[in-house]
């Protein structure tokens, strides 16, 4: 035990070597959507810029330290005052950099802002401390809470160790179903503060905002289980309102939706009033 | 304009005694003073908050606080390190240098000076007391975001109290550097001679007095939505909780700047000192100084790229926000430029001014990194953004103050101090600092969320490292006292120079200790030759 | 020495100077609503209001957009509150009705305002509204039922790449001193 916390922290050091960068517990995830990947690109980008640039200039003040010393009988240069030319250089290459990294990103964000031809709508809502998922007009609605073995072992001395529960403080007990390779659009509201909706494979993170509606989109292109947080401070419990989504095949997905609506109806029959039974109707045109 | 000050020529240091010395003080030393010891307090008390929190991130599982005792943990520990620790530090290094550095016999506004210090006690007990209110003390986040700052119990008018008084305090604070400044220079003594500590202090303090206001309001309007039924964030009224967060880093982001300022002015005097040689660029510091101020207020939507902006918002705040980019930049080539060719020695102020030139550079590159809007949505609010403003913040801001500190301490008692144990100290803690936070740049990445009390198993090794990190960074801050203790009580005379370096400061040029009334004649510049140019 | 007299000029000018700043932080909330309306930003949308006798109705049959509705109220125990159909299609140019079904669970009389908010919210300024229920406060009888109409239409120049807009309503229960005053 002691031995690894000394090879983490060796770890630590030696992983300021940008090689190790891509390591997946150092490193932002590739995700699983193309925006997620593009982003980790413009990530990856911006980094080696950072890294070209830090190997320059800490090279220069390296060196300077090096070199430049008075024990080492170095006499300073007092003309060294300022330069015009330098000043132009070093002024006009960052913005020729910044610009060069400025135009990919671009191209990522108006991609990340398209919303259209979603395949499905999930309407998100967070609460003090949990998510509600409406799948738009099929009245299939559910709330997705902590798993009870992370709550469990959550509580304060409870003396459970986290090690040995499932995936702690990032399983629900309800999951979010989507189809794989459909663009689901979401539809995020707050019910009573600010909450954010994010999960890093999808490259995915937005406000949760009370009386307002915000939107985002993803298309999972491979079937697996994924999970994320929500990341704006929410008060007491906003550690522990995980968001846990199954991306499922299609037809799985099918089978999913028909057995959800089946059991809505068994369980509320009353319930089911105006929104569902509503949903498939379309007002003429 | 500058004019040398006549009236009560003092010819000896005459000291009022007593604890009347400290309450009704007006000498700008005295009010430096206390300003820096409340600093040093308030760093301490912030960063136990810190060690509590990081000692609760040690390993997974809630061992030792209620979540929402954390929450306030991390609220407390941002609210007084901001407004508690840095920001009357760098007031206090301003009281003692501004005068010494313009040849000035005291602070322009003396009295106000005193009101303006001794509010900070009261501010600061009245932010602390709300911890022993029903609900325990503020937890929204020191960025007080409502709906949720609208959530707290009884602390939330203390905290917003707290806050106006934090405000007041350094509006007078930065109405005294203005003045003292524009008025109160040695004659000859014309703007672009002004070291640079002046400067950087003088734009800051422009700043204060533009935005600290801005805060005041949005808090006021928090203050009457809570209590006045109105309406300005609350939806149910029509109110719009995201027009808080604009409001709130119209302050915040210039308010980054107040913080880092003047540590670029205490690094652009420290780095010629020990080069032997004259800043690089003078003119090139000063300007590219005040278009950081600027770019500073257009900036601030990048804190709020999730809340949902059009497509044209988020390219505007991206791009003007990597513009700053480049000012910043000048400035690290301005002080890597200074040293080429120099004649460095390696005193503790120099380590100190080197290991923020390293660090503080690193924090730039991962603000640039934050700027790209689509990967902001993967960093924002993770243990990236963290790291970012910690590297910028404590190798950043503090650091330049040790700096200082280790840089003028001399000259304020008159005594070296212990060079051996001050390197002890600036050793441990850049080593401990990295260590610290450098993790917390792959605890983000890998998605681990900021401002929570617990986290999933996968992160505990780099916790368990940073956790280390900052036990050893907060004990070895210890140092840094017994290094001003003994330095206070004794030890070797210092010269009038103090070191053996470039300095071209004022400073430099009265006794060491400075004598109690700085220049009762003031020293008349006109004709030196400017060394900038 | 309270302000030296040298300083006096300079110290009523910051002085000043910080006023400003207090009462611009202020005169940032009507700015932030001009600049959301001039900009189609925020989420303070109020929509666009239009007299219905402005309204000249020239369809563009040729195209189909999907209007989509969406309920939410802040306590679900309270209220039913939903639109009657969560989706329509419809034509740009021509005028709709739509309605939402509010019902008191509360078990007394309330007052109770909705709260608009679009979205992509760049398209407010082509979602026209002749009618509508939003920022009225709503009285309430106990277990009272109510549909609430909103009359729109979509301009004709709604940007092409436009298919689908989302009108969400968020009903919120007014607090008793503010339902009083109105």
């Amino acid at each position: 035990m002691l031995n690894r916390k000394v090879l983490s922290a060796l770890g630590g050091i030696l992983a300021a070597l940008p090689a190790l960068a891509y390591e997946s517990s150092y490193n932002m995830t590739t995700g699983v959507t193309d925006i997620s990947r593009q982003v980790h690109g413009l990530h990856m980008m911006t980094f080696w810029v950072c890294v070209a640039i830090a190997v320059a200039v800490f090279g220069v003040m390296i060196y300077s330290i090096m070199t430049f010393r008075k024990s080492k009988g170095a006499v300073a240069d007092q003309t060294l005052l300022h330069s015009t030319k330098v000043e132009v250089i070093w002024t006009v290459i960052p913005v020729l950099i910044l610009i060069g990294v400025a135009v990919p990103t671009a191209k990522t964000m108006v991609r990340m802002d398209d919303t259209r031809n979603a395949d499905l709508s999930i309407k998100i809502t967070g609460y003090q401390w949990k998510w509600q998922y409406e799948y738009m007009g099929t009245g299939v609605s559910f709330y997705s809470t902590l798993a009870p073995s992370s709550n469990e072992a959550r509580q304060l001395h409870s003396g459970i160790d986290p090690k040995s529960v499932k995936d702690y403080l990032l399983e629900v007990d309800h999951p979010v179903v989507v189809p794989v390779d459909a663009k689901v659009r979401l539809l995020l509201t707050g019910n009573d503060v600010i909450h954010s909706w994010w999960v890093p494979d999808f490259a995915v993170k937005k406000d949760a905002i009370p009386g307002f509606i915000n939107e985002a989109w993803f298309k999972a292109e491979k079937i697996g289980h994924y999970t994320g947080q929500c990341t704006e401070l929410c008060g007491r419990d906003h550690g522990f309102m995980p968001i846990a989504v199954d991306v499922v095949s299609k037809e799985d997905y099918a089978k999913w939706l028909a057995a959800q609506q089946e059991a809505a109806k068994a369980a509320a029959p009353a319930a089911t009033t105006a929104a569902n039974s509503a949903a498939s109707a379309s007002a003429t045109l | 304009m500058a004019h040398a000050d006549t009236h009560d020529h003092h010819d000896h240091d005459h000291k009022p005694t007593g604890i009347g010395r400290w309450l009704f003080a007006t000498n700008h030393k005295d009010i430096g003073t206390m300003y820096l010891l409340f600093a040093l307090m308030m760093f301490f008390l912030g960063g136990a908050m810190a060690l509590g929190i990081r000692l609760e991130l040690f390993k997974p599982g809630m061992q030792w606080f209620d979540p929402a005792f954390y929450n306030s943990l991390v609220t407390n520990h941002a609210l007084i390190m901001i407004f508690g620790a840095v920001m009357p530090a760098w007031v206090g290094l301003a009281n003692w240098m501004i005068p010494l550095q313009v040849g000035a016999p005291d602070m322009a506004l003396p009295r106000m000076n005193n009101y303006s210090f001794w509010i900070l006690p009261f501010a600061f007990t009245l932010l602390l007391s709300s911890f022993f209110t029903a609900g325990g003390g503020p937890a929204g986040g020191w960025t007080l975001y409502p709906p949720l700052s609208l959530q707290a119990g009884d602390s939330f008018p203390l905290t917003i109290f707290a806050i106006h008084m934090m405000g007041i305090s350094s509006i007078m604070g930065a109405i005294n550097v203005i003045v003292t400044i524009m008025n109160m220079r040695a004659p000859g003594m014309t703007l672009l001679k002004l070291p640079l500590f002046c400067w950087t202090w003088l734009i800051t303090a422009y700043l204060l007095i533009a935005v600290m206001p801005v805060l005041a309001g949005a808090v006021t309007m928090l203050l009457t939505d809570h209590y006045f039924g109105t309406s300005f964030f609350n939806p149910a009224g029509g109110g719009d909780p995201v027009m808080f967060q604009h409001i709130f880093w119209f302050f915040g982001h210039p308010e980054v700047y107040i913080l880092i300022l003047p540590a670029f002015g205490i690094v652009s005097e420290i780095i010629p000192a020990f080069s032997r040689k004259p800043l690089f660029g003078y003119d090139a510091m000063v300007y590219a100084s005040a278009s950081i101020a600027f770019l500073s207020f257009i900036v601030w939507a990048h804190h709020m790229f999730t809340v949902g902006m059009p497509l044209a918002g988020q390219m505007f705040f991206m791009m003007s926000t990597m513009l700053i980019a480049i000012p910043t930049g000048v400035k690290v080539f301005n002080w890597t430029a200074t040293m080429w060719k120099g004649s460095i020695t390696f005193e503790p102020p120099m380590l100190f001014a080197l290991a923020f030139l390293f660090l503080f550079t690193i924090g730039g590159f991962s603000g640039l990194m934050l700027a790209i809007a689509p990967a902001d949505f993967q960093y924002q609010d993770t243990y990236f953004v963290v790291a970012h403003f910690h590297y910028v913040l404590v190798p950043g801001a503090v650091f330049a103050i040790m700096a200082g500190v280790y840089y003028w301490l001399p000259k304020w008692t008159g005594h070296m101090y212990s060079m051996s144990l001050a390197k002890w100290h600036f050793w441990l803690s850049t080593v401990s600092v990295n260590v610290l936070f450098f993790p917390q740049h792959f605890l983000g990445l890998a998605g681990m969320p900021r401002r929570i009390p617990d986290y999933s198993t996968q992160f505990t090794d780099w916790n368990m490292v940073s956790s280390v990190g900052g036990f050893v960074f907060g004990f070895s801050q210890l140092l840094f006292v017994v290094v001003v203790w003994q330095c206070a009580r004794g030890g070797a005379k210092a010269t009038d120079k103090v070191w053996d370096g470039q300095m071209t400061g004022l400073e430099w040029t009265v006794a060491s200790p400075a004598p109690y009334h700085s220049f009762t004649d003031a020293p008349d510049l006109t004709g030196v030759a400017d060394t900038h140019h | 020495m309270p302000a030296p007299r040298g300083h006096r000029g300079l110290v009523a000018r910051l002085l000043l100077f910080t006023a400003g700043s207090f009462a611009f932080g202020f005169a940032l909330v009507p700015l932030y609503s001009v600049l959301c309306k001039v900009w189609d930003t925020g989420n303070r949308w109020y929509g666009t209001q239009t007299a219905q006798a402005s309204v000249i109705e020239q369809p563009d049959v040729d195209r189909v957009v999907t209007i989509e509705f969406v309920g939410n109220v802040a306590h679900q125990e309270d209220w039913e509150f939903a639109p009657t159909a969560t989706t329509m299609k419809v034509h740009p140019g021509k005028l709709y009705e739509a309605t939402f079904h509010a019902k008191n669970l509360t078990g007394h009389a309330v007052v109770a305002q909705a709260v608009p908010s679009i979205a992509p919210q760049t398209i407010a300024r082509y979602f026209k509204k002749t009618q509508c229920f939003c920022f009225e406060p709503q009285k309430f009888a106990i277990a009272e039922s109510r549909e609430m109409p909103i009359r729109f239409i979509v301009d004709r120049d709604l940007p092409p790449d436009i298919d689908r807009i989302t009108l969400s309503y968020s009903f919120f229960d007014l607090p008793q001193a503010a339902a009083s005053n109105r």
